[in-house]
């Protein structure tokens, strides 16, 4: 009796099943979405590439400048300048783009569903274990399904990184709301506020500051999948670094490594600067 | 006067089965009890009142007596578990959905202890912000704004955000806000509890004045006695979600209707309570102008006193006679107008007794209380002022 009975409850079956059934129902529900996000990112990525490269770099440096300080302006512009000097420009404004895409995808869909949970205990108490298990289940793992729906590229690689990303936008916008002062609540309904005055006018820019820092989350979050979405056939600075693994390249490893780190430093600063800027007028005024 | 607002029966139980919990209240269960045993929190108990237009009514009580639960009743912010609340006489429990809202855009507006502002919005955005819900023009609610915000002297802070403010200033943002409004009802939960005392006396002075020229039914939440009592003209005493007592200071301080309330009050500074009115006995001693000196000296020795006061025909003040000045008036053959000293200090009827004390040490001779044209209403003795600041318990 030391080795587990030979039963089997085929779950993993049973999901395949569930896959397949959406991949041959759905089929244009899925090719709906396909269109859409690929000629998003496609638009985008064209869009970035028309920017001239000292435009690029300028506006970097004034991005930093403004939402962090000048040494910040200073230093993400160099980055961007190294990463021009690594010949990944094009990379770099695809791994942009589809990060890009993603985040707006996500917020699109976890903004509201973070409202929704706000107000409603019942969808609250449905979404978390789903939330934690989104978080917990290895990235890899979304790769696979999305391939059954979406052609190799850049939208699966969208698709499984919105998954990944979307939990920290929904779990902060939701705090956010519920953490908005009770008296500042109480006062917007003494007034007479009906509930989207109150939502739009009061708890959303209330709540805005924490989920600026969601979505601060959901970018690093979207920039890391960005990159494993390379598997998927997803282009950009993760598929120099997959094509560095097989080739044992180390120098193309390390480059296209530390410009998804330079990216990451960006995007994180930036964001970071723009939640404190909200912050600024809510310190203790509530 | 009539109604503005009338409570009957309001009780507020917070809970899964409030219904559930009345009962038990009912039946005596104190609120511990009700607590520890259904997890029910009893709010409010069988509040019933009325308050007058125009007044300005304090509810009064100590942290967790139901003060303010009972005024979040007033706009339904907490919807009453049973009892009516009827404003102009329609019983607002019964309002659905957009009557409340109508109710709540234009007939009550209240202010809240942290002030509760908007810190994503400027001082002036604030303001608007209720005549913004209605759905008012731009320029229209902006100009309302400006014009109350200039009432509680903030001229210049439009552009300001809130944290940028003291707290004085904050609060004066509230109530401006509550005030552009315009509403019957204003609902001031604790208003000034969060200021430092300089400033809170200052605001006090200042609703005082607010109160004055608008004439709204302001509904008023404090923990102090001393505001209450200076603020209020009626004043409810609320203990553990019941009401003790409803009466006006006067009544409060002169018949408490129970220990609690006894020992409540017990501190507090009557001086700054008690007007001259309320201490003041009838005139007696006065002797009118064409009577003359020997009818003087007769009422004086008849009353058993020293001085007396001296009125024309219309019981107007004219001045005071002391029996020594009228004995020699006689013997050196004078009239009262001339031996008479008009050097008399009087008060008005509304003047608290601490601004008279420092005349009453100053004065031989008793004070009178006159109205605006003079004439005699009452008068005022050392001993009148030192009784009024005993408090009546004592001597039971």
């Amino acid at each position: 009796m030391t080795e587990f009975p030979d039963v089997r409850i085929p779950i993993g079956d049973g999901v395949e099943k569930f896959i397949d059934f959406l991949a041959s129902h759905f089929d244009a529900f899925f090719d709906f979405i396909f269109v859409i996000s690929s000629s998003l990112i496609k638009g985008l990525e064209a869009g970035l590439l028309a920017i001239p490269w000292w435009l690029f770099i300028v506006i970097i440096f004034l991005l930093g400048w403004y939402f962090t300080n000048l040494y910040g302006g200073i230093l993400f512009s160099f980055f961007i300048f190294l990463i021009g000097t690594f010949d990944l420009w094009p990379e770099t404004m695809t791994t942009i783009s589809i990060v890009l895409i993603s985040v707006v995808l996500s917020l699109v869909i976890g903004i509201p569903l973070g409202v929704g949970m706000a107000f409603s205990k019942v969808m609250s108490t449905i979404m978390r274990p789903i939330l934690d298990a989104m978080q917990t289940m290895p990235s890899f793992v979304y790769l696979i399904p999305v391939i059954f729906f979406f052609p190799l590229g850049n939208v699966p690689a969208v698709i499984a990184t919105i998954i990944y990303a979307l939990p920290p936008v929904i779990r902060l916008t939701e705090l956010g709301i519920r953490n908005v002062d009770e008296e500042v609540v109480e006062s917007a309904q003494s007034f007479g506020s009906s509930t989207s005055q109150m939502l739009m006018k009061v708890q959303l820019p209330q709540a805005l500051p924490t989920i600026m820092a969601g979505i601060n989350q959901t970018t690093m979050m979207a920039l890391a999948m960005a990159v494993v979405g390379s598997m998927v056939g997803a282009q950009g600075l993760g598929e120099r670094v997959l094509y560095a693994i097989n080739r044992i390249d180390i120098s193309l490893g390390f480059e296209a490594g530390i410009s998804i780190v330079f990216l990451a430093i960006i995007i994180d600063r930036i964001t970071g600067g723009i939640a404190r800027r909200l912050q600024k007028h809510r310190r203790d005024a509530a | 006067m009539t109604v503005k607002l009338k409570l009957e029966n309001v009780s507020k139980i917070f809970g899964p089965r409030p219904k559930k919990a009345i009962s038990m209240v009912e039946n005596g269960m104190p609120k511990e009890e009700i607590l520890a045993k259904t997890g029910h929190t009893v709010g409010v108990y069988n509040a019933s009142m009325e308050i007058m237009e125009g007044e300005t009514f304090v509810i009064m009580g100590l942290s967790g007596s139901g003060k303010s639960t009972l005024i979040r009743c007033l706009n339904l912010l907490n919807r009453p578990t049973s009892g009516a609340i009827y404003v102009d006489g329609e019983n607002v429990v019964d309002y659905n959905k957009n009557q409340l809202k109508y109710y709540r855009q234009k007939k009550i507006a209240m202010v809240f202890q942290h002030f509760g502002l908007f810190s994503h919005r400027t001082v002036l955005e604030n303001i608007e912000y209720g005549l913004e819900v209605r759905g008012m023009s731009k320029e229209e609610r902006q100009a309302i704004a400006q014009k109350h915000l200039e009432t509680v002297g903030l001229k210049g802070y439009e552009n300001k955000y809130p944290d940028e403010l003291s707290g004085g200033m904050r609060q004066r943002v509230g109530i401006a806000r509550a005030l552009a409004n315009d509403p019957d009802i204003l609902l001031m939960d604790e208003p000034f509890s969060a200021l430092d005392p300089l400033i809170r006396r200052e605001m006090q002075l200042e609703l005082l004045d607010i109160q004055n020229r608008l004439q709204k039914t302001i509904i008023f939440i404090t923990h102090d006695v001393n505001e209450a009592f200076k603020i209020g003209d009626r004043v409810a005493v609320m203990k553990n979600g019941k009401v003790e007592q409803i009466g006006t200071p006067e009544e409060i301080l002169d018949k408490p209707a129970s220990n609690y309330i006894s020992e409540f009050i017990r501190d507090i500074d009557r001086s700054k309570i008690l007007q001259a009115e309320h201490i003041m006995t009838k005139p007696y001693g006065l002797v009118s102008l064409k009577d003359g000196l020997n009818v003087a000296t007769q009422v004086m020795r008849e009353n058993g006193i020293s001085s007396a006061f001296v009125t024309d025909r219309k019981r107007q003040i004219q001045g005071i006679v002391t029996i020594d000045q009228a004995i020699d008036g006689i013997k050196q053959k004078k009239t009262l107008q001339e031996v008479m000293s008009t050097e008399v200090k009087t008060v008005r009827p509304d003047d608290y007794v601490q601004d008279i004390i420092p005349y009453v040490l100053d004065s031989k001779y008793p004070i009178v209380v006159t109205d605006e044209d003079l004439t005699i209403k009452g008068i005022i003795l050392r001993v009148h002022v030192l009784a009024s600041l005993i408090s009546d318990n004592i001597e039971e």
